[in-house]
């Protein structure tokens, strides 16, 4: 089960991150998760949304550099050491992690971890076999109020 | 002081029956060996025998750089590739670079063409000449180097860069003499003024300074801080390379064309005609004592004017104004000539990027430094940052080694390098000379 983030390309500019913020914001996109990979020249904005089809037209059409990429949202324990169990079947499944970051609200008594792995499918097998879990889109954007 | 005293000081009568008599011999020799020129004079309805004076050079048709490039690599030698000693090579205006090819006897002339402007900035036999050009396929290292060697005067081909052991040389060899482009002279002279450098331990006295566009405020500083005289070289590679034209100490003003080698027009750049004397236009060259690859009206698009008047150094080869500019829209950034579509042929089919693009200009600390902004096609390839770096290196790496100079490479969004009148503007220069 993964979900869909959007990528966008962002110029290293002043005032390039506020202009992009406001167009999701007069649209209606509401930002789930959100990082941002920098580095001296441009910047790779990665978003968790609540219509990512949607944000990713309208991303495009006003003149940004986008694609959507296939994420497993992971629900850990949000107390101390709560990620090793979800780190270490990756681990020793062999799957290898592009990059992670985290929800910005808690859904139920759990954090959030956005996960970018090489093998998706496997990645999500191994996860339910160590009783990590998952969740879907709808889970998320229920969880943000939507 | 003359390099070649009988022939720079020539009757004009005698200089321009030399001339015919050259341009006569070359005519005919491009219509026999060359069948690009034959095919050219064929359509314009013009044989050799026509060409009966100087005014009827303008019955020939003019060549343009594109004619090179696509006659590259060999296909406007007139010499047997035997006979050829020497290939140089310079900008074209796509992917591939135009070729120059030398027979022993056009590397001769050359030579004694640098030599006469050694000559004119009083070079003589007992300088050290440090030359600071590039060498390689381009010619202003080699070019003056043989100039140096055949004037007698010693050379010191330590190429371009590298300043800190440059001003060693110079120090240590009595490097009496520097060439090299004015921007790295003035370079050179920053560092000794930031190094509070005392210039008494240099016995150098003279720049001989060219390959790009420079003007007399940039004159005055580097003659300020290096404590010399700066002088003036204009040449290119279709005609042969450094040393085409050059100015003298005496004037300091405007730069003598050797028009016993070369033949001179100003035409205005849209109709093709000549203009008078002292009005500005493009530079069109003929060479006529080229065996290897002569070029026949040649059109550099570099905008000057004649200056009539006779000189004060007594030579009778008429001047022509410092380079003004460029009819077109190549730019010379560290004495290479860049163009704009050399970029898009480098850059177009790289997947991921839009072949939309535009180049800024600008001299950081006397040093040009050019970025070329590109376009990314609007689905993103990848959120990586490592494969997105690695696409910035592939498209810097592409346009690098089209144009032979580093560039810092800066992606951008789809549609946002500015647009006018639907077309792009490709180059913003913010030099200011």
């Amino acid at each position: 089960m993964s979900v869909k983030q959007i990528s966008v390309f962002i110029e290293n500019r002043q005032g390039a991150l506020e202009k992009f913020t406001r167009l999701l914001g007069e649209n209606g996109i509401d930002l789930n998760a959100l990082s941002m990979a920098d580095t001296t020249n441009f910047g790779i904005l990665r978003a968790i949304v609540n219509e990512p089809a949607k944000a990713l037209q309208l991303v495009k059409d006003h003149g940004y550099t986008a694609n959507l990429t296939d994420v497993l949202a992971v629900a850990v324990p949000d107390s101390p050491g709560g990620l090793t169990d979800a780190l270490e079947a990756l681990t020793r499944g062999n799957v290898s992690i592009e990059y992670l970051y985290s929800l910005v609200r808690r859904v139920g008594e759990k954090a959030v971890i956005i996960f970018r792995v090489d093998k998706p499918d496997e990645a999500a097998a191994l996860l339910a076999g160590a009783h990590v879990e998952l969740l879907s889109h709808q889970a998320i954007a229920q969880a943000n109020g939507h | 002081m003359y390099w070649n005293k009988p022939v720079e000081t020539m009757e004009r009568e005698a200089l321009e029956k030399l001339q015919l008599e050259r341009l006569q011999h070359t005519v005919r020799r491009v219509y026999q060996c060359v069948p690009f020129y034959r095919e050219r004079m064929q359509a314009a309805g013009v044989e050799p025998g026509d060409i009966q004076s100087l005014s009827d050079i303008r019955k020939l048709p003019t060549t343009e750089k594109t004619d090179l490039r696509d006659n590259y690599p060999f296909g406007l030698f007139a010499a047997p590739q035997e006979e050829i000693v020497r290939i140089h090579a310079s900008s074209g205006t796509t992917g591939k670079p135009i070729v120059a090819g030398y027979t022993a006897h056009d590397v001769s002339v050359w030579s004694e063409v640098v030599a006469r402007c050694l000559g004119c900035a009083h070079i003589s036999r007992d300088d050290t000449v440090q030359v600071s050009y590039g060498y390689g396929l381009f010619t202003g290292g080699l070019g003056l180097h043989y100039g140096v060697e055949r004037m007698g005067a010693k050379a010191v081909p330590t190429s371009a860069g590298n300043t800190q052991r440059q001003l060693m040389l110079m120090e240590d060899l009595g490097s009496t003499a520097i060439a090299c482009t004015p921007s790295y002279a003035l370079m050179i002279g920053e560092a000794l003024r930031d190094e509070n450098f005392d210039l008494t331990r240099l016995k150098l006295k003279t720049g001989i300074f060219g390959a790009e566009p420079w003007t007399e405020k940039m004159r005055d500083e580097i003659q300020k801080l290096l404590n010399i005289k700066a002088l003036d070289i204009y040449g290119l590679t279709e005609t042969i390379g450094p040393g085409v034209a050059m100015e003298c100490m005496e004037a300091q003003n405007g730069l003598h064309v050797w028009e016993d080698h070369f033949i001179i027009e100003i035409i205005d750049p849209d109709t093709g005609d000549e203009v008078p004397d002292g009005e500005m236009g493009e530079l069109v060259i003929t060479t006529i004592s080229k065996e290897g690859m002569p070029t026949i009206r040649y059109r550099t698009h570099d905008l000057t004017a004649i200056i009539p008047e006779p000189c004060a150094c007594g030579r009778t080869h008429r001047r022509i104004q410092r380079l003004r500019g460029r009819t077109d829209d190549m730019l010379i950034i560290r004495g290479v000539n860049v163009f704009p579509s050399q970029v898009e042929a480098a850059i177009v089919g790289i997947p991921g990027i839009a072949p939309r693009y535009l180049l800024v200009v600008d001299r950081v600390n006397n040093m040009d430094v050019l970025e070329v902004q590109v376009e990314l096609a609007p689905e993103l390839l990848s959120d990586e940052v490592r494969k997105l770096e690695e696409l910035q290196r592939q498209v810097a790496r592409a346009i690098e080694q089209v144009i032979g100079l580093g560039v810092n490479l800066r992606l951008m969004n789809p549609g946002s390098i500015e647009r006018s009148e639907g077309k792009s503007r490709r180059v913003v220069d913010k030099r200011v000379l």
